[in-house]
């Protein structure tokens, strides 16, 4: 069988990267009309797309803690996104883990004990697959949670590491990680530590370290994007308030509150 | 779904003041220390039951020839069931499964499937009409904490421990040797991956190793390393997995599987003399015709 290079002669991956290139990352805020907050992230040919509801009451009376909020992932992978073997139920081992994943990963990261008695839900939407689907839809849910404003302790900023012979390769595509030990992390940047580790398949224990050093690094440089991507989203909610004569805490009348509402959703043009 | 209890208040700051103040755990343990593991053979290949304290689970091993999978008709089939029943603790449904069980279910596929530690292309028969389909059923019978570990440890062995009956070709025919006619043959397996979980809690900056249920329960995170080609000189790491709780910086991190590779040394050697131990008590009578 004809299997494509992973890693050419030129030291050039398979679309055309070098082992430590990253592919084109784009984010973008408040995407979703309804919810109340929401981002879409993609890496290359990835793309995920997460909506945040929340706090808000739970409809779930048996779920709820009394001293703090709880978290709802669900995750819907649609057949057109290109995941490999069809259709999954809610109910597939592999979404179950997915979630949980993202729900114990960002639990700790959430102050939830500044809304006692209620629920924040996250819907993870896969778009588009290929490969790390998981560090996508960490970094898209940060985004989302920041964005309706959830209280959180840090940025949480994922990416993906894999080992090729010797040499390290950041954030994956589907034929990368299919075949090669790789390993998914999510740094918290103002610690510099490390909140969820998974790894696949072997690697040799020396090399483990030098994996992980490098995915920590990267996670710096997508916790500046993610900076930028914040601060435009924010200089452009606020001149949205200055622009209809306000300010922060002045009262716009109801004629431009509905032109506020309409520029504060186009975040097509960010 | 029956909700877990929490650990009463009292019991709660008892345990991990324990731990902070004096590193002591409430078993009486080191912080390192994990409980010996206890594997039982059955008279059967390819039963085993292994316990850890009060954890208890039993592995059986069967195979059965079907026909392979068009897309990959050299291979054969490994199939693990692992449901948790009510039995193992209260805090299991029957029905529709916990996120607690999905999570070690999971890691059992990926520990003993995905990693490739038995030989598919060995349980092929005739390509693409006949393959040997393993089945490895994993019952819970108790849960005092650190199921992964033990489900692990009982599922390789079971592994290790079985023999399926030689088959022959000749020509277009297959003829499966009864054991009493021919030895029965050993599956063959890449490597023996040994699972360790070390939990972790706020109030404490070491890990403990082998946490029971109370101890999970408590736990800020649980840490599950799988390790194998233990015997080597340089171990490989298999799987690891680590979802939320308290943040690690890369050294704790790397010093966590330092302690892994360690222990893993340790139950894989014990399990390799636990094996030779039982092999070399089956009298096996050779008839001469």
């Amino acid at each position: 069988m004809n299997r494509p290079e992973l890693l050419s002669s030129y030291n050039y991956r398979s679309d055309g990267r070098r082992p430590t290139e990253m592919r084109s990352l784009s984010l973008l805020l408040s995407q979703h009309p309804q919810a109340d907050g929401s981002a879409t992230v993609t890496h290359g040919l990835t793309e995920v797309m997460v909506t945040v509801f929340g706090p808000r009451e739970s409809k779930n009376k048996a779920g709820l803690a009394h001293d703090r909020a709880v978290l709802s992932v669900t995750l819907d992978v649609p057949v057109f996104s290109g995941v490999p073997g069809g259709r999954r139920g809610r109910s597939d081992k592999r979404n179950m883990e997915f979630t949980s994943n993202i729900k114990n990963t960002f639990e700790p990261v959430i102050q939830t004990h500044l809304h006692p008695r209620s629920q924040i839900d996250i819907n993870i939407q896969i778009l588009q697959a290929d490969g790390s689907l998981l560090q996508a839809a960490v970094n898209a849910t940060t985004l989302a949670l920041i964005d309706a404003g959830v209280p959180m302790s840090d940025y949480v900023c994922a990416t993906t590491c894999a080992l090729h012979d010797s040499t390290p390769l950041l954030d994956l595509n589907s034929l990368e990680e299919n075949d090669l030990p790789n390993l998914t992390v999510a740094v918290l940047p103002r610690s510099n530590k490390v909140t969820l580790v998974t790894l696949e398949t072997q690697l040799a224990v020396e090399r483990f370290e030098e994996m992980l050093k490098m995915a920590v690094e990267a996670g710096k440089l997508v916790h500046r994007e993610m900076l930028r991507a914040v601060q435009n989203r924010s200089e452009k909610l606020m001149r949205a308030i200055e622009s209809v004569g306000g300010g922060v805490g002045g009262r716009p009348d109801h004629r431009q509150g509905e032109e506020r509402d309409v520029e504060m959703y186009a975040g097509n043009d960010l | 779904m029956p909700r877990e209890i929490d650990p009463a208040i009292s019991q709660r700051a008892f345990v991990l003041s324990a731990l902070k103040d004096h590193r002591l755990r409430v078993d009486g343990r080191g912080m390192q220390e994990a409980r010996t593991p206890e594997l039982i053979f059955g008279d059967e290949m390819g039963w085993v039951e292994c316990r850890f304290g009060k954890t208890r689970v039993i592995a059986q091993v069967s195979g059965t020839i079907v026909r392979p999978r068009a897309d990959r008709p050299y291979e054969g089939l490994l199939n693990i069931h692992s449901e948790i029943s009510p039995m193992a603790s209260s805090v299991y449904d029957s029905g529709r499964p916990s996120e607690e069980e999905v999570v070690i279910t999971r890691m059992l596929e990926k520990v003993l499937k995905k990693s490739d530690a038995l030989d598919r292309e060995s349980l092929c028969i005739v390509a693409g009409q006949q393959v040997w389909s393993i089945r490895l059923t994993l019952h819970f019978l108790s849960d005092e904490g650190n199921m992964l570990d033990c489900a692990c440890l009982a599922g390789v062995a079971a592994l290790k421990h079985f023999r399926r009956p030689e088959v022959e070709v000749i020509g277009e025919e297959v003829i499966i040797h009864d054991p009493s006619e021919r030895a029965p043959m050993p599956l063959s397996m890449h490597h023996t991956p040994i699972c360790v979980s070390l939990a972790f809690f706020e109030e404490s900056a070491h890990p403990i190793l082998d946490p029971t249920r109370l101890e999970t329960q408590l736990a800020s995170s649980i840490l599950a390393i799988s390790v194998t080609n233990t015997a080597s000189p340089s171990p490989t790491l298999c799987v690891l997995q680590l979802a939320g709780g308290m943040p690690l910086s890369t050294e704790e991190l790397t010093s966590c599987i330092g302690m892994a590779v360690a222990r893993a040394r340790v139950v894989g050697a014990f399990l390799e003399r636990r094996l030779a131990d039982d092999w070399s008590q089956r009298s096996v009578r050779v008839e001469v015709h």
